[in-house]
């Protein structure tokens, strides 16, 4: 995907999540990090183009609900930022850049309950590359990418990388 | 991330830097209604306390606890300590079931350096004799930093009875990590001999007298925060100073101290690491002025040590053999 497809697709999730909403009362976006979280502030710029009015972004660092844990070296934990108003009884719009196993988003969901009680959790995700072993499925899809289990998806966003870019390396050449 | 944390020097600055990052998200915890992640689920975590302590102790438990692992206190009355048993068997047999790992408090220096040799779990240092106190400094260090950033080139004055000092220890070296600089303030009874050694280090200084040091008329100028240790009471008969207002006369951050030096900076900290002797090293009015962070310690000392069981033990499961042949020696 280039700068454009990117653009592109991070516009029509936003006008998808306002649509199911039915505007932007009680929306909150919340990134995963890293990249899930300039993904989510480009989205709510978008939905405050629409609409007009801003929504609060946040970040949900998940590192510590993880359950792979036990089988990585140790990760540095990072502070979560929630806006002000918290996220009870809001529609709390989880964005993340892949979905690939679906582990995050349960380690997500479980850092939720601790934060509070949204109205309605929903995901948004740039790319899915599918290999779920959870049930889990986004509500909002950037671009569906079928792919083998042992290609890479590397998503790079200008904020952390510099350039915006969505490729596939890696398994059997394509 | 090394396996126990015995010495401040075991870390280095990345590693110091990430368990404060971690610790400032499991601060924010603290605010929290539900005050739990499941993070170390499963996870055993044996407190073993030879020498009185409240902070430490209830910190280090509830940190467990907030983390999801199962914490055990132990101490050494009311264990087989009291009938006896040696160090090095006790510490055997809690490894022995299979913890994870130990917090040990202990009065003879080393301990823990000891028991490390002898069992697979990880151990933690809670304060050895007249060592040091790693998560303590961590503490500090923790404290520091909310309140004056990043500490590179930032001024701390340490102010007490160093010789027995294993705070005093522990955060020189983690503020010389930090790139801070130091100046440690002692009478020179009190003063730990071959100190000159440190001194070569960069950012390090010493002195006798504690005015010039707090006017800023010291080698690193400016204070930027003053920690003062406590005087252990039972030292008082030891000859290390005549009397106990003389040593407060000298030594102590009284009101007028404390006046002179927040008329040179409002923005000064004022630490201690408790327990407090009020009116001896510290005055109650600098226990609680707007420049004490004393309770900040406390409410970081919960954070920062669940950062440090995170970062000790969250990671790989690393199942270490028991060691076919304990080595020799053992602390009493």
């Amino acid at each position: 995907m280039s700068e454009g497809d990117i653009s592109r697709a991070l516009r029509r999730i936003g006008h998808e999540i306002l649509e199911r909403n039915k505007g932007s009362e009680g929306l909150l976006l919340l990134g995963i990090p890293s990249r899930g979280v300039p993904l989510a502030r480009r989205l709510a710029a978008c939905i405050e183009e629409v609409e007009g009015t801003a929504i609060p972004v946040g970040e949900l660092d998940i590192t510590l609900h993880r359950d792979d844990l036990r089988r990585n070296p140790v990760r540095t934990a990072h502070r979560s930022r929630i806006p002000a108003g918290g996220i009870d009884d809001q529609v709390v719009v989880l964005v993340d850049d892949v979905l690939y196993s679906g582990r995050t988003i349960r380690a997500a969901l479980d850092a939720l309950s601790e934060l509070g009680r949204p109205r309605a959790v929903r995901l948004a995700v740039l790319v899915d590359r599918g290999h779920r072993e959870l049930p889990i499925r986004a509500d909002h899809v950037g671009k569906n990418l079928p792919t083998s289990r042992d290609e890479r998806v590397h998503v790079r966003v200008a904020e952390v990388d510099g350039l915006d870019v969505v490729r596939i390396s890696g398994g059997e050449s394509r | 991330m090394t396996k126990h944390l015995i010495s401040s020097a075991d870390l280095s600055r990345t590693e110091v830097e990430d368990i404060l990052e971690t610790a400032a998200s499991m601060h924010d915890l603290q605010r929290r209604e539900v005050k739990k992640v499941p993070t170390l689920r499963g996870r055993t975590v044996i407190n073993f306390f030879f020498e009185d302590s409240t902070r430490t102790r209830s910190s280090f438990e509830i940190a467990g606890k907030w983390m999801s692992a199962d914490t055990i206190n132990l101490s050494a009355k009311g264990s087989s300590t009291s009938k006896g048993e040696s160090l090095r068997d006790t510490a055997m047999t809690v490894d022995a079931m299979a913890v994870d790992a130990l917090v040990i408090r202990h009065n003879a220096s080393g301990a823990c350096h000891q028991v490390a040799q002898w069992v697979r779990c990880s151990v933690i240092n809670a304060g050895d004799g007249t060592h040091e106190h790693p998560t303590q400094a961590l503490l500090d260090a923790y404290t520091l930093r909310t309140r004056l950033g990043d500490l590179d080139g930032k001024h701390v004055v340490i102010v007490g009875d160093l010789t027995h000092s294993r705070v005093f220890r522990s955060n020189v070296i983690t503020l010389g990590t930090l790139g801070a600089h130091v100046t440690v303030v002692a009478p020179p009874t009190l003063m730990p001999s071959g100190i000159g050694a440190w001194s070569q280090a960069d950012g390090f200084a010493t002195s006798w007298d504690l005015d010039p040091v707090l006017d800023g008329e010291g080698e690193h100028g400016p204070v930027d925060a003053v920690m003062m240790l406590r005087v252990q009471r039972e030292r008082m008969s030891g000859g290390y100073f005549p009397t106990a207002r003389e040593y407060t006369v000298g030594y102590g951050l009284t009101r007028d101290r404390l006046e002179r030096l927040v008329a040179r900076n409002d923005d000064v900290l004022v630490l201690h690491p408790g327990p407090m002797n009020r009116g001896l090293e510290i005055a109650p009015e600098a226990a609680d002025s707007p420049q004490s962070v004393v309770l900040d310690q406390v409410s970081a000392g919960v954070a920062v040590r669940m950062a440090v069981l995170y970062h000790l033990l969250a990671g790989e499961d690393t199942p270490a053999p028991l060691p076919a042949s304990a080595p020799e020696g053992a602390v009493r």
